[in-house]
């Protein structure tokens, strides 16, 4: 976003007139509303596309009544949403049964200020981007727990309890397989992350070494159940707890519990692409030199490619939910602690003997010679 | 020092819980996630359908017998004209009684599938459970082609069924028979032999034998902790000893004998050899007429009986006393949901709250069955 | 890196923040309200609830969350070690070896302990 405002500042005469403390502002509000613009219909398209995906899977239609090809369900469901009801219950605690779903929408949406989509557009490219996202992101947790509690509802507690048991467990694995892409990489920077690979599947980092390619298993696994999805959907599984944590909410408070799930399910499926899958990185060369104000072919490829690689993890995160049952609670933390946490020490003991052997080097830049 | 405890939390699933299928309720008492006990309560959707019977003539009752269990109404038809035949002494057309058995049979599949289906459903698995309904949706197509009804059938007939079967009957059962044999392996791998799946459901809920027996258990429970009874082998009715068929029992083949695993492969296991059955039925059928003339109005001799048959959730018994009039006396009707519920105490102590879950879809409880 | 780099961070917080509430206001004006005892009661499966929801609750919960506390922070402390590792060279190899492996001493001590059991 720093660089956009340096260029109009740069290249439009009238901004001369007003001083650049401003302009960055102004910048930045608009930016920051078209991030808004991205994410909300995003994460509401995403749950058209996921009913249209679950439809063919089983054999059945799914929506496709409203617009052509049912596109704008979303929509629909969305002012559906905005005209139901607004209910807080009596026993209800009722300033944290407000504050809750501010909570989690905004956790889930401060990540994509880091999350890069080009060469050039990242809101925030922040020298500790990673770890920036994994410590907003856990903010969904604060919120999750903050609904079951509130809504003084057995099941809903139940949900929070697990949710939280389930989040913590999972991030200690997830964080560890990211450290053997910061070995490679030296840097937290999404984009030094992203740079660092090449567009050739055999620079990515997820064919670096062996590790690194058990890395991202472990990390996405990981990251599929801090969205709480199948398998790891049991702070909401709908035959257990009938909702779980947002059993209670209504309206468009429950509204934005779901736009936080999917807007979390397209950020780990971002991070995810950064960190192991090449990112942006296209065969294109990008020029210096002759800018427009909107990004170049080159930046536009980067995003069509980084938006592509994206939406097939966030495919394959709703494959897996149409596909497998959940696992019990003990099972999911046996899955967690005892699997999850060994694999990933293991597999970060593995990469630094491989930087301490080979460098930094590839699998295919030593089989190249 | 205080002795740490954890306070016990009553959780109430049901009467409007997803996992309950119709209307029942469990008071679940839990320390966190483990449950120290699961009571059943019955008697939400009770609808005296026993009562009603003693207000209605013979032939009448037949359409309340299909609610008694929905999913498998042409067992339940079957079970009652078979009472009142005995008890009237009226012979069935050697034609009718091979219709039954196929229309029995065929229900029986669908009704598995849905117990199959919901299975994967419960343990959050929603594909498999719209790829089981699709194949019962050809069985329903089949009964409506059979009856003009798709669940509530009225289709058995004291003293024989209500129609011949339709032309091309036969050739579709069987097209859809040798479509579904195969298609069984797919589900099997889709959903049977999923880790996760399996994770879940072995050495889960386990009962044993012993208890089994005890609490009175039926059917595909009973056989599923290992002990072989089927009414159809052990008590022979109506065609069935003329038909080789298995009587699948729990093996423990993925953990231990009885668990809910066992519970859930034997129904699969009991689709495929309904669908023997069907085969050897339908070409067996004789010609001939398929109803015994009665008079218009039906009165039984004073006495009683006792008919019990294998339904698809076990023995379903109906005990009717007739004073000599055209109405019953008195009708009791025996169901395998109704003992499947009172097992739920005894073998919920100790598991988790989603192993209930796997419980409960595993005993293939059918709400409306356990009340009446 | 300059604290300007953050202020998208802030101005995405206050855009968020207005977001959610803008949505639940409109939706709480054009939402119909027709609130009933029965209505505003805890969903407890159409049931009255039993007592209270909030107590003591199961402390396996508990001992998930310290254990997590313990190893995120001890994990975050590998991070600046793992963006510098190239310069540590064999001397941040063998130091971090060090670390893990009295990590993994009290990983092995909480699973034989048992609190990794749920049941």
């Amino acid at each position: 976003m720093r660089y956009f405002a340096d260029w109009i500042i740069e290249n439009l005469e009238f901004t001369r007139a007003i001083p650049s403390e401003y302009v960055y502002l102004i910048i930045m509000v608009v930016g920051g509303l078209l991030l808004l613009l991205f994410v909300v219909p995003m994460a509401g398209a995403l749950t058209f596309v996921e009913r249209r995906v679950a439809g063919k899977m089983q054999s059945r239609i799914g929506p496709n009544r409203v617009g052509p090809q049912g596109i704008f369900q979303f929509v629909a469901d969305g002012v559906k949403l905005i005209l139901k009801e607004d209910i807080i219950p009596t026993a209800a605690d009722r300033r944290l049964f407000k504050l809750a779903p501010y909570i989690v929408f905004v956790g889930s949406f401060l990540t994509f200020a880091a999350l890069p989509f080009s060469q050039k557009l990242i809101a925030a490219d922040l020298n500790i981007g990673i770890l920036y996202i994994f410590a907003v992101s856990s903010m969904v947790v604060v919120g999750i727990i903050m609904s079951g509690w509130a809504s003084n509802n057995n099941l809903s507690l139940l949900g929070g309890m697990r949710s939280a048991a389930q989040i913590i467990s999972y991030e200690v694995p997830q964080i560890l397989s990211v450290l053997a892409v910061i070995l490679l990489t030296g840097t937290l920077g999404m984009q030094g992350t992203i740079k660092a690979q090449g567009w050739a599947p055999q620079h990515w980092f997820l064919f670096h070494n062996p590790f690194a390619f058990i890395a991202f298993f472990v990390f996405f696994i990981s990251a599929v159940a801090e969205c709480n999805r199948i398998p790891f959907d049991i702070p909401e599984a709908e035959s257990e707890l009938v909702s779980g944590y947002n059993t209670e909410y209504s309206g468009f408070r429950f509204g934005l519990f779901f736009l936080a799930e999917f807007a979390n399910v397209y950020v780990i499926s971002a991070v995810a692409v950064t960190l192991f899958l090449g990112g942006w990185n296209t065969p294109f060369y990008l020029p210096t030199g002759i800018w427009g104000l909107l990004p170049s072919a080159v930046n536009l490829a980067g995003l069509i490619t980084f938006l592509i690689k994206t939406f097939v993890l966030v495919f394959v995160c709703m494959w897996l939910r149409w596909t497998l049952p959940r696992l019990r609670v003990d099972q999911l933390m046996t899955v967690g602690w005892k699997y999850m946490v060994p694999i990933a020490f293991f597999n970060l003991v593995g990469t630094a003997v491989w930087m301490l052997v080979w460098g930094d080097k590839s699998i295919a830049a030593l089989l190249g010679g | 020092m205080p002795e740490f405890r954890t306070e016990e939390m009553v959780l109430n699933m049901g009467p409007q819980h997803p996992s309950t299928h119709g209307v029942m309720r469990f008071v679940v008492h839990t320390d966190g996630e483990v449950m120290r006990v699961a009571k059943p309560d019955v008697g939400y959707l009770h609808r005296s359908i026993e009562k009603i019977a003693e207000k209605l003539k013979y032939p009448q009752f037949m359409p309340f017998t299909d609610r008694i269990d929905y999913l498998a109404a042409m067992n339940c038809n079957m079970g009652y004209a078979m009472t009142v035949e005995k008890l009237a002494g009226i012979e069935v057309p050697p034609r009718a009684e091979y219709i039954r058995v196929i229309a029995s049979e065929l229900n029986r599949i669908a009704s598995h599938l849905i117990s199959v289906g919901v299975m994967g459903l419960e343990l959050g698995a929603v594909t498999p459970f719209l790829h089981a309904i699709r194949e019962r949706e050809t069985i329903n197509d089949l009964m409506e082609e059979l009856c003009g009804a798709r669940l509530t059938y009225n289709y058995i007939r004291i003293g024989g069924v209500a129609q011949d079967l339709p032309a091309g009957f036969a050739e579709k059962t069987i097209e859809f028979l040798d479509h579904f044999v195969p298609a069984v392996d797919e589900y099997n791998r889709l959903l049977s032999y999923n880790k996760i799946f399996v994770k879940r459901m072995a050495d889960v809920a386990v009962i044993s034998a012993e208890n089994a027996v005890d609490y009175g258990l039926v059917g595909p429970n009973l056989r599923a902790s290992g002990v072989k009874w089927d009414l159809r082998r052990d008590e022979p009715y109506s065609v069935y000893p003329q038909f080789e068929f298995d009587i699948p029992v729990g093996t423990g083949e993925k953990g231990q004998v009885g668990d809910c695993y066992d519970r859930y492969m034997l129904r699969i296991r009991e689709m495929v050899e309904s669908s023997r059955i069907i085969k050897q039925c339908l070409a067996a059928v004789p010609d001939g007429p398929v109803q015994t003339k009665l008079p218009a109005s039906l009165k039984v001799p004073e006495g009683e009986a006792y008919v019990r048959t294998e339904s698809v959730r076990g023995e379903l018994g109906y005990y009717v006393i007739s004073d000599g009039s055209d109405k019953p006396y008195r009708l009791r009707i025996r169901t395998g949901s109704f003992s499947a519920m009172s097992i739920v105490e005894l073998t919920s102590r100790g598991l988790m709250i989603a192993d209930l879950v796997a419980l409960i879809g595993s005993l293939d409880v059918v709400a409306p069955e356990i009340d009446r | 890196m300059e604290l300007i780099d953050y202020l998208p961070i802030f101005i995405l917080l206050i855009i968020a923040v207005l977001f959610v509430g803008g949505t639940i206001l409109v939706s709480h004006m054009v939402g119909r309200r027709k609130y009933g005892k029965e209505k505003m009661s805890p969903y407890e499966s159409g049931m009255i609830p039993v007592g209270d929801a909030r107590r003591r609750f199961s402390v396996k919960f508990y001992v998930v969350a310290i254990l997590f506390v313990i190893f995120d922070i001890e994990v975050v402390f590998m991070y600046p070690w793992a963006v510098i590792f190239k310069k540590l060279g064999v001397f941040g190899f063998v130091e971090m070896m060090i670390f893990i492996a009295i990590l993994l001493v009290g990983f092995i001590y909480i699973w034989k302990k048992g609190a990794l059991e749920w049941a």
